[in-house]
């Protein structure tokens, strides 16, 4: 029997992935994915709380989708700016992003 | 007729007006303009002044121009109107006659000059601002054109604002107005404070009841402050001289007949309150009787006839301030009265000479009796007029002001006064007998001037001779009246003559003629070995006293300076103190910004640490 | 007539500038003229609807806006308030009409400038502390681009230390805010007004926000952003500088300061007054010294806001009747002397008084303007500024008669340095190196001519506006008087 521990463990591995990928990919891509790991283990952690702890409300799903919505505003808006850094520069390794620094 | 009082002033300023905004461009328009209206004014003067003499009461017209209210109730009032009374009928009849003579002869004067339009606005402007000072009924309305005949006398001055002297004289006349009128203006503030009103009848009525010496002693001082700066007195004199860089008619008009006498007439205006504590008489009577001497010292070595006349002008007005601090109104009111008209003669007269000969160093001068009869005749009447010899205007109001001194026992200035009379004649005569008659000693060709400017001349010497006459023993018993009478303070002064005055000042007169007869017709004694023998007192009268020296010296290291460290304390300190505030700010986010590497992953990873870091904690 | 409008008005014109490209510079800057006027038409209205013989707030309205704090946003106009509307709105559309050769950025200018309006017109029209606070901020901040953008000279050191002068006074008045919420659990105007304060509060209140709205007036030693402010921003934000900004921390003083914490107000009178002469004649002879022209001016500024703080300092109808008459009468004359000087500098590209001379031949018309705006600030007869310098002497002179008349020594000072300015710049010989210039074109005139007429207008008719603002400040001194009292 799968019971929730086995999906908080899922979830957990996909945001340790996530974490890694944000903390040591060079390619701008690779963290924006990165970032995207982390958001969708927490929506299975949302799901499956909502599932086995209060099965008759859908507030967790509800908050999913939310996260949802909001994590493909902010993907569109980081691969705009990765898309404009790479048509003007050439760029996505993300440590030679440095042009608004000091 | 009084009712029409208001339109005096205000035909100027619609002639003012009409010049301005349609008849610029048309320079002979602009003039004719300027002086029909001015006519009409005058016109209005002489009516208005017959009324007066047939039925001598006070009348006061005014609007409330601007009042302020507190919880219902009226706090402050500020009126515009009119007060005519024999002293602004007098007056009036005085700046329209003078200004429409000047108008008459500026026509000829200022002939062919880029800025005859504006010549004849600003003189209509003048005009308006004087006449409102002279109908004025109360210290509010006086101190409004106060500043407006000075502006005017700024922008007359400054007329050829293209010479620099021109420009720095406007400006030296203003401020040093400036620094008087600050005096009237905390003055005027103070009575309203103390007393509730700038009305001056309502104020005459307070003041007369009130008991506090000490106050009235502060404000009437202050007040005075105003005429001082206005009427050229000791120490704010030395804007007048300098004021001859403008036209010569304007000289006439506002730097001799008119507006520096607005001072003698705002201190007869407002006598009452200067009357009323001794004190301020008796400063009023001395910085008279001082200005009157130390003016005409410096008047007998200047080489150049406007600077003389000025300086002949200043000590006449020390003259009239005498006559009001010893005490006596209508003497100093007299003196102003036939003062304008042959002041007002000798600096047309002057202008005269000046656009004939094209200089004004008496010494390029000579010769000019063939050449420019009217001019010199009349100048040598006006001469004579101001020296005080019988039975010319300045005799009569001159001897007055001598009996009046004697009268009111201030002998000091009765001595002073006779000095200052024997002064006169002798600078007047040194200038007419180097100027008018002798050699030509420049070569010019002088030629008589257009009847525009000769027919005021004329005028001008006319009432040169006869205005004394209005305030004569015969003339009193001929008609009833006279200019005391008419023009009384307290009570009427019925004029006689006191013999042995009139001897002593006519001597006077006669010796300081003979003197300068000797020195310079005759040249029985030679000028230039007396200045040789003399030069300390000789260069110090050239200098005139070194005031202006000290004025600017003041100028430069006083306020300047002040300014300096200022701008010091502005720039270095307070800037210093904030600035380095921010400094400070801004060196301590240098030093902390080596924590902020820029590299974001490294953030995140802190960032993760901290957060596993705290969920760690928490859960245990 | 809904006083929201008057708010709108520059926020809708905002918005429409965004929607035009910006290569319309035209039709960008006709545009803004048109709203401009609306905005100038819509205060003139509001003058005329204006119900003058009654005293206290008219058009009220209140919108709820954070009603779980009692937050409402109130509007509502009185004679003081609707003098500085009327001020704003002149400014703003005599400072358009000065903009119209403007060439770099007119569109974001143009939005900036109007969004900066709207703060002001909200400062001015509110009756809630807390929405004024942030109508403070939309009126201060914009200036922060448009002087760091637009300016000239040091540019970039005057913006900033523009907004960190007046951010530093916003915590002043942002922590007295704070600390009359909790007291009285409201920031509405007219209801802190009918509370009671105890005396040692009133203090404290009174001297954070003379600290917080005195940044603006400036006061000393709190001034020095004014002349670089002013100096380096480009010329119609210099006019909407001197003559409506400065303007906020004065009316907030009066409206808040003196309004609601008169016991306080009287504790700090003494202070006030003697800031209010060092104002006057220190920064007079600052001026005196000054080598550029706009800092001459700047400064001027600076000085003739000194005579509005001594007629806050005496507090009594006739001073603060006057100090109000003299904000607006001093935003009129500053916006001109602003407007002549950047056309001044626009034609002979220098600022520098030494550089210049002899103008007057070729600029005649400018010498004129210059000569009336610099006879009207040294207060001479026949110009607003008289009337209102007047007034506050005669109020003033009451309560400290010792420090009034050294607060009058600085009309013999500014006389002294504007005739020398203005001999300096315009008369003496013609200079051929200016042979070239062309004086003030007709329609350059127009803003002009409006500001000089209003100037003259007032000056000669002075009781229109001056009632209106006695009538404003009526009730603020007799509620002063009562609250004095208990």
């Amino acid at each position: 029997m799968i019971g929730l521990s086995h999906y908080l463990l899922v979830a957990a591995a996909l945001f340790c992935i996530g974490v890694y990928s944000v903390i040591t990919k060079k390619n701008a891509i690779a963290v924006l994915m990165g970032i995207e790991f982390m958001l969708n283990a927490i929506n299975i952690n949302l799901v499956a709380f909502n599932h086995f702890m209060a099965p008759s409300q859908v507030i967790g799903q509800v908050f999913a989708i939310f996260i949802i919505g909001v994590a493909a505003a902010e993907v569109s808006l980081g691969l705009a700016i990765i898309l404009s850094l790479y048509r003007q520069r050439h760029l996505v390794a993300i440590d030679e992003m440095d042009i608004l620094k000091w | 007729m009084d009712q029409f009082t208001w339109l005096i002033p205000t035909l100027p300023l619609i002639a003012f007006l009409i010049i301005v905004g349609i008849t610029y461009r048309f320079k002979l328009l602009s003039a004719i303009v300027a002086t029909s209206f001015s006519l009409g004014s005058l016109f209005l003067a002489i009516s208005i002044l017959i009324q007066k003499i047939q039925s001598p009461k006070t009348t006061e017209t005014f609007i409330n121009w601007l009042t302020l209210t507190a919880n219902q109730q009226t706090v402050l009032t500020l009126q515009m109107g009119y007060l005519m009374d024999p002293l602004a009928a007098v007056m009036c009849l005085i700046v329209t006659l003078i200004a429409t003579l000047v108008l008459l002869y500026s026509i000829g004067y200022m002939k062919g000059d880029d800025g005859f339009s504006r010549y004849f606005a600003y003189i209509s402007l003048f005009t308006f601002s004087m006449l409102g000072l002279v109908i004025s009924n109360n210290y509010f309305q006086t101190f409004v054109f106060w500043e407006l005949v000075g502006l005017c006398s700024y922008l007359l001055i400054g007329f050829w604002f293209f010479k620099p002297a021109a420009a720095d004289a406007s400006k030296k006349a203003f401020i040093t107005n400036r620094w008087a009128d600050f005096g009237f203006l905390v003055g005027i503030i103070g009575l309203f404070t103390h007393f509730g009103t700038f009305n001056f009848a309502e104020l005459s009525t307070v003041i007369s009841l009130h008991q506090n010496t000490l106050v009235l002693l502060i404000l009437g001082l202050l007040v005075f402050l105003g005429p001082m700066g206005k009427s050229a007195m000791f120490p704010f004199h030395v804007w007048l001289p300098d004021a001859m860089e403008g036209p010569t008619p304007i000289s006439a008009l506002i730097h001799a007949a008119t507006m520096v006498a607005a001072g003698i007439y705002l201190v007869a205006r407002g006598y009452i309150l200067f009357a009323s504590v001794d004190s301020v008489m008796i400063v009023i009577a001395y910085i008279g009787g001082f200005t009157a001497l130390f003016a005409a010292t410096i008047a007998l070595v200047q080489r150049d006839i406007k600077r003389i006349l000025a300086f002949s002008t200043l000590s006449q007005l020390g003259y009239m301030m005498m006559a009001l601090g010893v005490g006596s109104m209508t003497s100093g009111m007299f003196h102003l009265t036939t003062h304008a008209f042959f002041k007002a003669l000798l600096f047309l007269g002057a202008g005269s000479i000046i656009h004939a000969v094209h200089d004004q160093d008496i010494f390029n001068m000579g010769g000019l009796v063939k050449k420019m009869p009217i001019t010199v005749w009349t100048f040598v009447i006006g001469s004579l007029a101001l020296s005080g010899i019988f039975p010319l205007a300045g005799f009569w109001s001159k001897d007055e002001i001598l009996t009046v001194t004697l009268q009111h026992h201030f002998m000091g200035l009765f001595i002073l006064g006779t000095l200052v009379a024997f002064l006169t004649a002798f600078y007047m005569f040194r200038l007419i007998f180097i100027a008018l008659f002798g050699d030509n000693r420049s070569g010019h060709h002088a030629h008589e001037s257009s009847w525009t400017m000769t027919l005021p001349l004329l005028i001008l010497a006319i009432l040169s001779i006869i205005a004394g006459l209005v305030n004569t023993p015969w003339f009193y018993q001929w008609t009833g009246m006279s200019f005391s009478t008419f023009l009384f303070f307290k009570e009427p002064e019925v004029p006689v003559i006191h013999w042995s005055i009139a001897v002593l000042s006519s001597l006077a007169a006669m010796s300081g003629i003979l003197f300068a007869w000797i020195i310079y017709s005759k040249q029985q004694i030679s000028a230039d070995k007396l200045a040789q023998r003399f030069k300390g007192a000789h260069t110090l009268l050239l200098k005139k006293y070194y005031i202006d020296e000290i004025y600017g010296w003041l100028f430069n290291k006083g306020l300047l300076g002040l300014g300096k460290v200022f701008n010091f304390i502005d720039h270095i300190l307070i800037d210093g103190l904030f600035d380095g505030t921010a400094t400070l700010i801004r060196s301590s986010g240098v030093q902390l910004r080596l924590f902020q590497t820029g590299r974001l992953q490294q953030y995140a990873l802190v960032l993760f640490i901290a957060i596993a870091a705290m969920t760690i904690w928490g859960v245990r | 007539m809904h006083l929201y409008s008057l708010i709108l008005i520059p926020l809708i014109g905002a918005l429409t500038l965004i929607l035009i490209p910006s290569k319309h510079q035209s039709l960008i800057k006709w545009t803004s003229a048109i709203v401009g006027l609306l905005g100038l038409a819509l205060s003139i209205h509001l003058y005329f609807v204006f119900d003058k013989s009654v005293s206290g707030m008219q058009f009220v309205e209140s919108i709820p806006w954070i009603p779980s704090f009692w937050i409402n946003f109130r509007l509502g106009v009185d004679g003081l308030s609707l003098s500085m509307v009327l001020l704003t709105s002149i400014i703003w559309f005599t400072g358009i009409l000065v903009s119209w050769n403007f060439q770099e950025r007119v569109k974001e200018f143009f939005i900036y400038m109007f969004i900066l309006v709207a703060g002001v017109f909200g400062v001015f029209l509110s009756l809630d502390f807390l929405v004024m606070f942030i109508f403070l901020e939309i009126a201060v901040i914009p200036k922060f681009v448009l002087i760091h953008v637009w300016g000239s000279g040091k540019k970039e050191y005057s913006a900033i230390k523009y907004t960190l002068y007046l951010l530093t006074g916003s915590a002043f008045a942002l922590i007295a805010m704070m600390m009359i919420y909790l007291q009285t659990t409201t920031l509405d105007l007219t209801h802190l007004a009918t509370l009671t304060y105890s005396a040692p509060f009133q203090k404290v209140i009174f001297l954070l926000l003379l600290i917080g709205f005195g940044v603006i007036i400036p006061l000393w030693p709190l001034h020095r952003w004014t002349p670089d402010g002013h100096s380096s921003a480009p010329t119609a934000i210099s006019m909407l500088l001197a003559g409506v900004i400065m303007k906020l921390g004065g009316y907030a003083l009066i409206r808040i300061g003196i309004g609601l914490f008169p016991l306080g107000a009287a504790f700090w009178a003494p202070l006030i007054a003697t800031i209010a002469v060092v104002n006057c004649i220190y920064i007079a002879f600052v001026a005196m010294v000054q080598k550029d022209l706009k800092y001459v001016v700047a400064n001027s500024s600076i000085s003739h806001m000194g005579y509005v703080l001594m007629g806050l300092a005496a507090m009594n109808t006739v001073s603060l009747t006057g100090a109000a008459a003299q904000m607006f009468a001093h935003g009129i004359m500053a916006a001109l002397f602003f407007a002549l000087v950047g056309l001044i500098y626009q034609r002979t590209h220098t600022r520098m008084i030494a550089d210049l001379g002899g103008l007057a031949h070729q600029m005649p018309r400018a010498a004129t303007l210059f000569l009336m705006t610099g006879l009207a600030s040294l207060g001479l007869p026949g110009f607003y500024n008289f009337v209102s310098e007047f007034l506050i002497f005669v109020g003033a002179f009451r309560t400290f008669p010792v420090l009034a008349t050294i607060a009058i020594l600085a009309v013999v000072i500014t006389a002294i340095y504007v005739l020398r300015v203005t001999q300096q710049i315009f008369f003496g010989p013609r200079n051929p190196r200016w042979d070239g210039l062309k004086d003030i074109s007709g329609l350059e005139m127009i803003p002009l001519v409006i500001l000089v007429v209003v100037m003259l207008g007032f000056g000669l008719i002075p009781a229109p506006m001056t009632n209106l603002i006695n009538q404003g400040i009526d009730p603020i001194v007799q509620h002063e008087v009562m609250k004095g009292q208990l």
